[in-house]
């Protein structure tokens, strides 16, 4: 099979477990991120690909051919690191061409590449400049380019937006999908931030305490999360407690949520409902009844904060579909069960 | 913090101290000497004030210029054996575990708290006949008897390796301490075999640290003269020795005193060479 295939991967270092038995397939041009909070293994299972550490048990198989025995440079990846290690003593175009100049082009191909990768990274003529005389967004693009010179088979990148400042790197997050998608290759990236992930991935991977926790399009990620875990560390959600009664209709704060029951076999669990799902009603008319306590307006959009028998129910509206509703009134709060995604505990 | 330039004489103050040392402890005793470098000497020993040019112009002899020529070579070579050694060491100590890295470090130290005497004879057990080393090699069916290692070049040239390199390690161990370690796994990544990457990537990042480190090691081991009489064979003896002989046991110390200016200009002028070569090749990169 074409592609990139991690087989019941693993990692100890002593007795901490980094990676946990990850097994994973990516088939080839896809757009991975793999996302999760610090210390989640995320950085050690993308340096194992690299080759930079060495599996404790599984393998690597790109294409079907075994990688785990081969050492890094002579695996073909580009790699973006976080720091992005620009080498100091070179010029711009000299860091680009160092990998070519190791493969022996001579030096006529290697300026015409050198060329080539800096009108792809929208940085023509800055072959000559030095390193260190670039902002924080001409290293990244010129760390892209040197990762990209030899058209590797995997490229691999390590939290590589992180030193960026928000706009920028909202910016660059569109810039390097659209260059992915241009030139077809299977992209990794690492990240810990969910709208990273959500704008530029095909495949979402959520690591948690070194174990996949789901693997899916970012789209049902986010609708149809696999575990409370992932439910909450994508996007923002609420999770409330929820019983089946003998009828198997779902209790949650001491009543039915209307419309949704839970599965057979199944006592007890969460309900995860995200933020802008939930309905509010000023009238009081709704499934729950609960007060007010915090508006945040942020504008664009409304966060409320609403108490329902001692639980705090977020709900996120638009300033245009909501009438005033302000701290300390009544409000009824409805959950419509099509939104709900019932998870075990 | 202040960043604004010094306005007023109360500002320069801070710099009182070390100025009025720097002038007590060097600017005086070393205007001394070159005074005296142009004194006329005194048969029985003493020195007049005059202004007499004979004292440089006897060092302009071939015996002088060859000892001066010694002198510079074994410099350089203890600075560049003892960087050649000291680099990769140090490189890979700082890949070791923190308690390791320890453990090295107090061991280097504590070399230095050796006197050059100690360390003199103890090369000399080490590279004599009757207790050195060549009795271990013989034992080892390596040597069919034992030999003296000393007294020659390579005893002289071992003993201020060792002396120098504890130092050489110290100079280093920061600046590589502090150097990125992503940048070889770049290299890695990139197609480079860990011992190219090395090559050409982590040296040529520290070059400056490089040049500067042997700078420190060849101004240190030249003014070495304890080492080479011990270790060596007259023939092997560096223009300090010389000077020392000149202004203790001849008791000729205007000779001595041009000597030593002698040897300050020319080392002098070969660390500002290169500096001069290091920043051309800079500008030019």
């Amino acid at each position: 099979m074409s592609g990139l295939h991690l087989k019941d991967l693993s990692k100890r270092f002593g007795n901490f477990t980094a990676v946990d038995d990850v097994d994973l397939t990516v088939p080839h041009g896809t757009f991975v991120c793999i996302l999760g909070p610090s210390g989640c293994g995320k950085t050690t299972l993308l340096r194992m690909i690299a080759g930079l550490e060495e599996p404790s048990a599984g393998a690597i198989l790109l294409d079907d051919e075994d990688m785990t025995p081969v050492p890094t440079h002579k695996r073909n990846l580009g790699m973006v690191f976080q720091s992005l290690a620009l080498f100091p003593h070179l010029t711009v175009g000299e860091n680009i061409a160092y990998p070519l100049r190791i493969r022996g082009v001579d030096k006529n191909g290697q300026r015409k590449r050198v060329e080539e990768l800096l009108a792809l990274v929208h940085l023509p003529g800055y072959a000559a400049r030095p390193v260190s005389k670039l902002s924080g967004g001409q290293r990244q693009r010129v760390a892209i380019a040197r990762a990209l010179a030899l058209s590797p088979r995997l490229f691999l990148l390590d939290e590589p937006l992180s030193a960026l400042d928000a706009k920028l790197r909202e910016a660059m997050q569109v810039e390097l999908r659209q260059l992915q998608q241009k030139l077809g290759i299977t992209t990794i990236v690492v990240t810990h931030d969910q709208r990273e992930a959500m704008t530029m991935a095909d495949l979402v991977v959520v690591m948690g305490e070194g174990r996949i926790r789901q693997a899916a399009s970012p789209i049902e990620i986010y609708r149809k999360p696999a575990d409370a875990f992932v439910a909450d560390f994508i996007g923002s959600t609420n999770l409330l407690e929820v019983k089946a009664d003998r009828a198997g209709r779902a209790i949650t704060l001491g009543q039915p949520i209307a419309g949704l029951s839970l599965p057979k076999g199944m006592a007890s669990g969460l309900v995860s409902i995200r933020p802008e799902d939930v309905h509010l009603a000023g009238s009081a008319n709704g499934a729950f009844r609960g007060k007010v306590t915090f508006v945040r307006d942020l504008g664009g959009t409304i966060e409320t904060f609403v108490e329902v028998g001692g639980t705090t129910i977020v709900a996120v509206t638009t300033p245009r579909e909501r009438g005033d509703i302000e701290a300390g009134t009544e409000v009824g709060v409805t959950l419509p069960a099509e939104s709900c995604v019932v998870l075990k505990q | 913090m202040r960043r604004e330039p010094p306005r007023t004489i109360a500002d320069y103050t801070p710099l009182a101290f070390p100025a009025i040392m720097l002038i007590i402890f060097f600017v005086v005793p070393f205007s001394t000497m070159i005074a005296v470098s142009f004194f006329r000497r005194q048969q029985g020993g003493f020195y007049t004030p005059d202004f007499v040019i004979d004292n440089y112009g006897r060092f302009l002899s071939a015996f002088f210029g060859g000892v001066l020529g010694f002198s510079l070579m074994l410099a350089i070579m203890v600075a560049v054996i003892c960087v050649a050694i000291a680099f990769p060491f140090t490189y890979l100590l700082t890949k070791t575990s923190r308690r390791v890295q320890i453990v090295w470090l107090v061991c280097l130290l504590s070399v230095l708290s050796l006197s050059e005497v100690i360390i003199g004879f103890a090369w000399s057990t080490l590279f004599s006949r009757t207790a050195g080393i060549t009795n271990l090699l013989v034992a080892a069916g390596l040597m069919s008897e034992p030999q003296a290692l000393l007294p020659g070049f390579g005893a002289v040239l071992t003993g201020m390796v060792y002396q120098a390199l504890p130092y050489t390690i110290l100079v280093l161990y920061p600046a590589l301490v502090r150097l990125d370690p992503t940048l070889l796994e770049a290299a890695r990544t990139l197609g480079a075999s860990p011992l190219r990457g090395f090559i050409n990537i982590i040296v040529p990042a520290l070059r400056n640290t490089i040049v500067a480190t042997l700078i420190m090691v060849f101004v240190f081991a030249l003014g070495s003269y304890l080492l080479p009489q011990i270790l060596g064979r007259p023939r092997h003896w560096t223009l300090s020795v010389l000077i020392t002989d000149q202004a203790i046991y001849q008791s000729n110390m205007p000779f001595a005193a041009a000597m030593a200016v002698f040897l300050v200009l020319i080392s002098l002028a070969l660390v500002g060479l290169t500096l001069l070569v290091g920043g051309r090749r800079e500008a030019t990169a």
